[in-house]
């Protein structure tokens, strides 16, 4: 330790002054003010959970808003019902080996049903396809077969099925149409243009078709057994263990007198522009004659035959417009009601309250009943869904601004700013106000989530209609999908999936902002 | 506190009677559908006119409360059940309604105070982190999400619950059967998560405040072990904010949850109100608001006054 007495004689010539002949100043600050926003701001960049939040909502928003705009092909008015309910399947991804094919379980009948439409599109030119020629066609819907496991069914009898993973596009299989003339004109000149076979030999009408009007039933079938038959007239049946064996599928082709295959029937009508045709088309080659490109659709079909992918994408616009247009108003509305009545207080804060109280009572599902039944014929169905959830939607955001009004009015910086002669106005806006800034822009944001899921809970219980041809609500595709999800899950499993991220997402952003902006959390933060 | 009470209860029959107001004005004036029959249109609207639905507006609702009041009549159901006082419809769709949210809260409350205290005792570690994680998943993902989960996990994958009760009769004539309680177990699972997560979210909340508090330290440094201090004083006191919450929750299980109900298919006070509204039953619509409503108002006022009545230190109805 030093000693005093060490400085007790210090020489005069040792002493200088400081800064001579200088002005003495403040020192310049080296940094920027941090101001309000600036802290809760990097206050909200700490918080690692929120941030990442944030990413996933931009990405969601991303997503909606750009989906529709990258599929130039086709909008979300876009529907094919053959196609519908079908689970993902991408063209880019089935060339790099993803299939999109799902797992069935297949009776031997059905699995010759199944494998006949590969064989069927490889049987046209008059020759006999075999399994193998039908397996390795490019419109083989199966896709792997597994060995046949036997069991025992309800009446104690042996059965036998076949695991199976199939491509449920290819699946669909052939189909009649009826088109005029000029089309099939069209189709012929697409086939030979392309290389592409959309039509197919009509199938003959006789006591070995079980059912007229489905044109997988190409070949002979008698009491929904697959058949051969010889020369002599002998009917055998055909197995699975047949077809395995290099025994071909006979064909139950419809053909003129000189036995040649017909691709057509003239069913009626005039002129030779108006003659109708029936053909019968491979369906999958039929959907590229009639669209250009093959289907390919990321998150499958919806239940009706939409591209799920859009009508989510659209969904999610609907949600987030009713959303921020619902937290927007309601801001407006509750910082106005809620300024006048903590600022005035009060017989006026009592009747506001009053009429507040009210409002709040009237439960919210009543408010959207009443409002779509009285309002949506004449102004839509989202604009009677935005007027009642700013109805009451409100009273939240007015409460908390009332709070913070009676916190900071009677405050010393307000009462300087009176004796300076703000009037009303000006105090409320320029000086109260802004210290509830960040409470308020905080409640705003916990409003989105609960606007979303209230309106995917309206649309799914069916209080308010929201689907239409352009646009559907994620509560819309959820409850088209209620009864049937269970055998088409990605129906169910993709909007679950998004609105759950979506409320999970907005409420840590929510979260994130309360926690930047409230001041009483300052230093806690460990 | 008497003064408190009666003042309340005055502006909630007050609130209620504006609400009412309001709503019977403007379902009256809906149009009505007529069903197909003709005998049947014939009686309906004989009926309507007798019951002075043809009246003014006005009378009608003067004609409607006084019924409401001499005879606690509040309109015929005709379409749901046909000419059945809407009361007793209604009342015959509470108890499945009951029955299942109580479960609910049966199972959501132990389970989430526990997880909540645990989570505050730990605070700070990987384990609070983890439950308050799981608490922000479980109050995101709405309601519907977890009834599809159990319908996909329990029901179709796992083929646990598959009971279907088809009717009362069906499940031995009572609601208190195995049966019976057997299938409500997957409508419970759906509704606790939400339920837990909440409870968790606010236990863990109060209790994290009470134990930071100056008495927990004059009671760790009169001798008492940190699970002594934390069950006498912490826990009490953490208990008074949640205790109302608890007790809120046990009157609104009568409103239920209509969405669980709907893919349950539970014939609940929910399921009924989507039919009123499906099949233009007006007078059920209108019992179903005012039901809504006034249960909406008293779990209001109990959670109130249960304040009060738990930590007498709160005085009602001061500013």
């Amino acid at each position: 330790m030093t000693n005093n007495n060490e400085y007790k004689s210090i020489p005069q010539e040792k002493f200088a002054f400081v800064n001579e002949g200088e002005r003495l100043t403040d020192k310049q600050f080296d940094d920027k003010p941090i101001g309000y926003f600036k802290d809760a701001w990097i206050r909200f960049r700490k918080n690692k959970a929120s941030v990442v939040a944030t990413v996933i909502i931009i990405c969601i928003i991303l997503f909606a808003f750009l989906a529709p705009l990258f599929n130039t092909r086709y909008d979300s008015r876009f529907m094919d019902t053959y196609y519908a309910k079908k689970g993902p399947r991408s063209i880019a991804l089935y060339n790099l080996g993803v299939d999109g094919g799902v797992e069935r379980d297949y009776s031997e009948k059905g699995l010759i049903m199944s494998l006949a439409v590969g064989i069927g599109a490889e049987d046209w030119d008059d020759h006999d396809a075999t399994l193998q020629e039908g397996l390795e066609s490019k419109y083989q819907p199966i896709l792997e077969i597994g060995e046949g496991i036997v069991s025992l069914d309800a009446l104690k009898k042996e059965k036998v099925t076949y695991p199976g993973y199939v491509d449920t596009y290819l699946d669909v299989g052939f189909l009649y149409r009826s088109v005029e003339q000029a089309e099939y004109q069209r189709i012929v000149a697409f086939e030979e243009e392309t290389g592409l076979k959309v039509l197919y030999p009509l199938i003959e009408n006789n006591e070995y078709t079980p059912d007229p009007n489905n044109a997988n039933y190409w070949y002979k079938m008698v009491k929904n057994q697959p058949v051969t038959i010889d020369e002599t007239g002998d009917v055998d049946k055909l197995y699975y263990e047949d077809l395995v064996n290099g025994v071909p599928l006979e064909d139950n082709y419809k053909r003129d007198a000189e036995g040649n295959v017909k691709y057509y029937e003239y069913t009626g009508g005039g002129t030779a522009e108006t003659a109708q045709y029936k053909i019968r088309v491979l369906y999958y080659n039929y959907y590229i004659y009639q669209n250009g490109f093959e289907p390919s659709y990321l998150f499958g079909t919806d239940s009706q035959g939409y591209d799920l992918m859009l009508r989510l994408a659209g969904a999610i616009q609907l949600s987030l417009f009713v959303a921020v247009c619902v937290s927007a108003i309601n801001f407006v509305i509750g910082a106005l009601y809620g300024s006048t009545e903590g600022y005035y207080g009060g017989a006026i804060d009592l009747t506001m309250e009053r009429i507040s109280d009210i409002l709040a009572g009237v439960p919210f599902i009543v408010v959207a009943t009443l409002f779509q039944i009285h309002l949506s014929a004449k102004v839509g169905a989202i604009p009677s869904l935005l007027f009642a959830f700013v109805l009451t939607g409100w009273i939240g955001t007015a409460s908390r601004v009332r709070t913070q009004f009676y916190r900071f009015k009677n405050q010393e910086f307000v009462m300087a700013a009176r004796t300076l002669g703000a009037n009303d106005r000006r105090i409320i806006w320029k000086h109260i106000f802004p210290n509830s800034l960040g409470t308020i822009i905080t409640s705003v944001a916990l409003v989105i989530p609960s606007v979303i899921f209230t309106e995917s809970m309206l649309s799914y219980l069916g209080i308010v209609k929201l689907g239409t041809a352009a646009q559907t609500s994620v509560g819309t595709l959820l409850s088209d999908a209620s009864g049937i999800w269970t055998n088409y899950p990605h129906l169910m499993i993709v909007p679950a999936i998004t609105i759950s991220l979506l409320m999970i997402c907005f409420n840590l952003f929510g979260n994130g902002l309360r926690d930047a902006f409230n001041p009483s959390l300052r230093g806690v933060e460990d | 506190m008497a003064k408190y009470v009666v003042k309340r209860l005055v502006l909630m029959v007050f609130t209620l009677f504006v609400i009412t107001t309001i709503c019977f004005m403007l379902i009256r004036i809906l149009p009505r559908e007529l069903p197909t029959d003709k005998v049947l249109q014939q009686v309906i609207l004989a009926r309507w006119e007798a019951l002075g639905y043809n009246e003014p507006l006005l009378t009608q609702y003067g004609i409607y409360l006084k019924n409401i009041f001499t005879e606690l009549d509040f309109g015929t159901s005709w379409y749901i059940s046909f000419r059945t006082p809407a009361l007793e419809v209604l009342t015959s769709k509470i108890l499945p309604t009951v029955m299942v949210n109580l479960g609910s809260l049966f199972v959501a409350i132990p389970i989430g105070i526990l997880t909540g205290c645990f989570a505050a005792i730990k605070k700070n570690t990987w384990i609070d982190s983890f439950i308050s994680t799981m608490v922000i998943v479980f109050i995101s993902v709405p309601s519907y999400v977890y009834a599809f989960l159990v319908q996909y996990f329990l029901y179709f994958k796992l083929d646990l619950i598959p009971v279907t009760v088809y009717s009362l009769a069906d499940a031995g004539g009572s609601w208190f059967t195995w049966k019976m309680i057997h299938s409500m177990i997957g409508p419970i699972i759906a509704l606790s998560f939400g339920e837990i997560a909440g409870l968790c979210r606010f236990t863990r909340a109060e209790l994290t405040e009470t134990l930071t508090s100056d008495y927990m330290l004059l009671a760790r440094t009169k001798g008492l072990t940190r699970a002594q201090a934390t069950i006498r004083h912490a826990l009490k006191n953490a208990m008074v904010p949640i205790l109302p919450m608890i007790i809120g929750s046990f009157i609104a299980i009568m409103s239920g949850s209509m969405i669980i109900e709907k893919i349950f298919a539970i014939p609940g006070v929910g399921q009924l109100y989507i039919m009123s509204i499906n099949l233009f039953d007006y007078d059920i619509f209108m019992l179903d608001t005012i039901f809504y409503t006034f249960i909406g108002l008293l779990g209001g006022i109990v959670t109130d006054l249960s304040y009060g009545f738990i930590d007498p230190r709160i005085r009602m109805g001061e500013r």
